[in-house]
């Protein structure tokens, strides 16, 4: 078969004829291709201009609006007074917006010179603009003074692509003493925005509550963002300004929290690693929740600095751990009288008299009481915080007839409270021993217990409830955010019963106590309470935590309400390695009472102390940053004092940082390379203490 | 024919087509007078003058007989053909690639001409062949040859769009010439397997626009971005569009190349779809004109050249059109008498002037 058949058909010989008939079929086909092809072109517009109008006219609609969020103003956080606990200061800072940036290089030079930025902030610049791409600001410094402020503005014209704002930061007037309390702000994580997916939380300046307070109440305090709509360009120029919506700003979160008293709490607290809390005996709103040391949430708030950060994880006292309502330490003699009421519950007359003779026999083992009392009744007994009487009468019962009422004032209780995490800590019983040890719950189980020891374990809020039910009689649950509360209920105790509680406990302090050196400086009102002395470890040989390494001293307990005639305020105090509750704890509860009703003198009594430890909390904490930062590079001061030949300039650069520094104010060279504070580390848990031999101290 | 106030010169126009022309171009002067923010600097003035020039030279090759275009069509196709080799070794040369030879006045860009001299020659070869080899390999290889050749250098250049014109042109030539149509199928259903070959054979940034074209949103702020904003701009523009000057995609600066390949999606956002229903039926208007010339045509070859011009017209509107759509790769074809630039008006300008030139000479044979 010839292939060119194949290929050109049968009829190889065309004629003219042929050939014009051909093209004129040929001609008439592409005519209505065009037709065809015209026809198609058209529907495909009308595809695009009539049914897809309305996507493609919202998204012309966006390219022409540049929506600019306005970050609302966070509402406040005041007290119960409504004097200010966190607010809002206006600050300034610039921006470089990198589509506006016609001369990268020029503006950032004489951006330099005009903020008298260091070449390492310059470097950082640069290094974040080659990542950031569009409209996204990339920041060069936040919180700048007024004057820079001013000049850049000036400057804005021959510097395009730079943007000077106004902004406001969060400010904390008692610093360091709110920190656990009220949290602190900061910049939404990568991981909030992809959660919520919400532009506000990318938006230059704002920030949201990380910890404490500021976290739990974020949606009351955050406010509607506000939005500024512009015409742009695509090359971002500004054609004009269309319609604003102003931001809605947060709502102010009042508090049951007395700020003066919890600023007062945390410089008293001084030196020591330790918490209190005093509860309103009339409603259960928390007056103070205090733990010490702390970190200053202006700092945190402002990006804190590497090095800062640092000093806060390695301290051991643990200022990142919130101690008052985390920390758990055992009860020791505070939960006495919990097991007095429930003593008394059980039918034991508080009159009847237990003989102690400085200790208590449990078949071959003896458990030991402090002194040697003589005869003890409940009252005696609480003051003298006799363990004998507490063994014998313990032991008549036993100990799952006291849980019960420890229970039910609040130990080992999880209360309803805006704060991120509360640990409960436990109130042993037979069956939870069975539970968690597959044991039986033997006598010295009993006997431990009911002195506070052994398997006990109370955060100081729990003790601050308690002692707060025990002085008003009700069922009062602590509460943080001011408002209505319905009445709380009565305990299931008589009142002659609550009083022989109290009236052990008054003397204590005013009778011929254990913490009678902690009577209130005040004419008419005296504070009943109840001392407590929790061992860290085993005894051992010498050492009873009476000394040595501070880490295994006792931990000092105080349980406290006044006045004691008509209770108003209740608290407890625990200062870990305190080495005992009279000693450590009751001066600070009684320091406490005594503001309360005597600011002025409790005012004088602390400057007096303070000049004793170095200034005040935030002094000694802005000293110590500032010792952190020499002592972590001092190869650097050691060569810049050697060379003597850097520049003038130079060295008053790095004055100046020192200076900011001293200040408490944020570098913000450090601030940068900060580690994300909540994801750097964990907070260390507080130390559990192990569990302490049979046989306990007072 | 006895009015005697037009002169028969001036009557001897072709005035449907002048009128469509005039209407297009002027609408082309409009349009980019809002492209430039209402302003007839830089591109409506400049448009409107060069419109006149090359109608009035359209107008003048009008009537120069189509003999002339026929005996010309080898030696100018030769010569043409040597334009784009130098352009190819200048290139070489200057190490980048070039498309045009500057000779002073005007920057002359060889494959333009090209498209013209492709379509003539080709059909200057079949009017020559007799009848009686159509169905030979004598009528197949050497057109092949003619449009090939540029096809390929237009392609090195990297000019894809304008080297797919060329070869389009002469294939049209060829269909019309009555080669045998299984020819046409079998080479489209081996140029279809052959595809992912030539694929692979394509510039980076080819591939990348025919990706891109494939799925434009996939990298919608990126090269995907001008299929994207032209299309937002078409339809944004809905029925009626926004209103003359009123366009924010163009005058905001979204949509790139507002005046030059995406001037139809300027137009289309501030007229709607009736200015697109418009420019559309006017160029099909226009196309129909070139094929009514080729169907009165006298000779075989003002018939071929008639009806391949006319394609040659329409496929540069197609491919725009198609483009600015979002139904083809962005390959750079502007869309002719709208488009702000020279190249491609005095392309169709060109291809008019043979046409009109045509038409007069059927007129004259049938007619006069």
């Amino acid at each position: 078969m010839d292939p060119l058949k194949l290929l050109f058909g049968p009829n190889r010989q065309v004629t003219e004829a042929q050939q014009q008939f051909t093209f004129s079929r040929r001609a008439f086909f592409l005519g209505g291709t065009q037709v065809g092809i015209g026809v198609l072109l058209a529907g495909r517009m009308a595809w695009l201009a009539v049914a897809e109008n309305e996507k493609y006219a919202l998204l012309a609609e966006s390219n022409r609006v540049n929506l600019q969020i306005i970050p609302p103003r966070r509402g406040w956080i005041v007290d119960r007074n409504g004097r200010p606990i966190a607010l809002n200061r206006t600050a300034f800072r610039v921006d470089l917006i990198p589509d506006r940036l016609a001369d990268k290089d020029a503006v950032l030079t004489e951006l330099a010179q005009v903020m008298r930025l260091t070449p390492v902030d310059v470097e950082r610049v640069r290094a974040d603009l080659k990542k950031a791409a569009g409209f996204q600001p990339v920041p060069v410094a936040e919180n700048i003074d007024w004057e820079t402020f001013a000049a850049v503005s000036l400057r804005t014209t021959e510097m395009p692509g730079v943007a000077p704002s106004e902004f406001f930061t969060r400010h904390y007037p008692e610093g360091a003493s709110v920190g656990h309390l009220i949290g602190y702000v900061g910049a939404a994580s990568a991981k909030d925005y992809e959660e919520k997916r919400d532009p506000l939380l990318i938006t230059p300046g704002f920030k949201i509550g990380k910890d404490g307070l500021e976290k739990t109440q974020e949606v009351t305090l955050r406010g509607l963002p506000g939005a500024k709509r512009t015409e742009v360009t695509a090359r971002g120029k500004l054609v004009r300004d269309l319609a604003t919506r102003p931001d809605v700003p947060g709502k102010t979160v009042k508090l049951t929290v007395d700020a003066g008293l919890q600023a007062y709490t945390g410089r008293r607290l001084g030196l020591e690693s330790g918490s209190a809390v005093v509860i309103d005996c009339e409603t259960g709103g928390i007056l103070t929740l205090s733990s010490m040391p702390s970190f200053d949430p202006n700092s945190f708030s402002d990006g804190i600095g590497r090095i800062e950060w640092r000093m806060l994880q390695e301290d051991d006292h643990i200022p990142m751990l919130n101690k008052a309502m985390q920390g758990l330490y055992p009860p020791g003699s505070t939960v006495k009288p919990a097991a007095a009421l429930a003593l008394l519950q059980n039918g034991v007359d508080p009159e009847e008299t237990v003989f102690c003779n400085g200790g208590y026999t449990l078949g071959s083992r003896t458990f030991r009481c402090l002194g040697r009392h003589g005869p003890m009744n409940m009252r005696h007994a609480l003051m003298k915080s006799c363990n004998t009487y507490f063994y014998a009468m313990g032991r008549r019962i036993g100990y799952d007839r006291i849980a019960p009422v420890a229970k039910m004032l609040g130990l080992g209780k999880e209360f309803d409270l805006p704060m991120p995490s509360q640990r409960y800590g436990t109130v042993p019983d037979s069956a939870w021993k069975r539970k968690k040890f597959d044991q039986d719950w033997s006598q010295s189980d009993t006997l431990n217990a009911t002195i506070g020891q052994g398997y006990v374990l109370t955060s100081p809020l729990q003790l601050a409830v308690m002692s707060a039910r025990i002085a008003s009689g009700k069922m009062l649950d602590p509460y943080l955010i001011h408002g209505q509360r319905k009445p709380a209920a009565r305990l299931p105790f008589s009142e002659e019963q609550l009083q022989v509680v109290r009236d052990g406990m008054d003397l204590v302090v005013n009778g011929a106590g254990t913490a009678v050196r902690s009577r209130l400086p005040l004419e008419g009102i005296r504070m009943a309470g109840k001392t407590g002395t929790a061992q860290v470890r085993a005894i051992k040989g010498g050492q009873r935590g009476q000394s040595g390494n501070w880490k295994y001293r006792d931990h000092g307990l105080f349980v406290f309400f006044a006045p004691v005639e008509k209770p108003r305020y209740a608290g407890a105090v625990v200062i870990e390695h305190g080495m005992g509750g009279a000693r450590a704890a009751a001066p600070v509860a009684k320091s406490m009472m005594t503001y309360l009703y005597d600011p002025a003198k409790a005012m004088e009594e602390l400057t007096a102390l303070e000049a004793g430890w170095g200034g005040d909390v935030n002094t000694r904490m802005a000293r110590k940053a500032a010792a952190w930062k020499a002592a972590s590079d001092p190869k650097a001061a050691v060569q810049a004092a050697a060379e003597g030949s850097v520049e003038d300039s130079e060295i008053k650069k790095t004055t100046e940082i020192e200076e900011r520094l001293d200040a408490g104010a944020p570098v913000n060279r450090d601030a940068a390379a900060s580690p994300e504070p909540e994801t750097a580390a964990a907070p260390v848990t507080a130390d559990v203490p192990p569990r302490p031999a049979e046989g306990s101290p007072q | 024919m006895t009015d005697g106030f037009v002169p028969a010169p001036l009557k001897q126009l072709p005035w449907r087509l002048l009128f469509l022309l005039l209407a297009i171009g002027g609408f082309g002067t409009i349009v980019l007078f809002s492209a430039a923010g209402g302003s007839l600097t830089p591109w409506a003035a400049s448009h409107a003058v060069r419109f006149c020039i090359f109608l009035v030279m359209a107008i003048i090759m009008s009537r120069i007989p189509e003999e002339f275009y026929a005996r010309m069509a080898m030696p100018g196709y030769a010569a043409v053909l040597i334009l784009l080799i130098a352009v190819e070794l200048i290139g070489g040369i200057s190490g980048g690639s070039q498309r045009w030879l500057d000779l002073g006045f005007i920057r002359l860009q060889p494959s333009e001409l090209m498209k013209l001299a492709v379509v003539l020659a080709t059909a200057r070869y079949y009017s020559m062949l007799p009848a009686g080899q159509v169905r030979t390999w004598t009528a197949v290889w050497p057109p092949v040859l003619l449009f090939g050749i540029p096809f390929v250098l237009v392609l090195l250049q990297p000019d894809l769009g304008t080297g797919l014109m060329i070869a389009a042109g002469g294939v049209t030539v060829m269909f019309l010439a009555g080669i045998p149509l299984r020819l046409f199928v079998g080479t489209a259903v081996i140029g279809a397997a052959a595809l992912p070959v030539v694929f692979s054979f394509l510039h980076d940034y080819q591939q990348k626009r025919v990706l891109i074209f494939l799925n434009p949103e996939e990298d919608a702020l990126g090269a995907g971005y001008h299929i994207t904003q032209s299309k937002i701009a078409i339809g944004s523009g809905g029925i009626f569009g926004k209103g003359y000057l009123n366009g924010t995609q163009s005058h905001l600066d979204y949509l790139p190349e507002g005046h030059t390949d995406f001037v139809f999606a300027t137009m289309a956002e501030e007229w709607g779809l009736l200015g697109g229903l418009a420019i559309i039926v006017a160029f099909v208007m226009v196309g129909r004109w070139g094929l009514q010339v080729a169907s009165r045509a006298t000779t075989r070859f003002g018939r071929m050249t008639a009806a391949a011009l006319s394609m040659t017209i329409f496929y540069y509107v197609t491919i725009n059109l198609l483009m600015v759509m979002g139904m083809a790769p962005v390959v750079g074809i502007p869309l002719p008498m709208v488009s702000h630039g020279g190249t491609a008006m005095l392309t169709v300008m060109l291809c008019l002037g043979v046409l009109m030139s045509i038409e007069r000479h059927s007129r004259r044979r049938t007619g006069l």
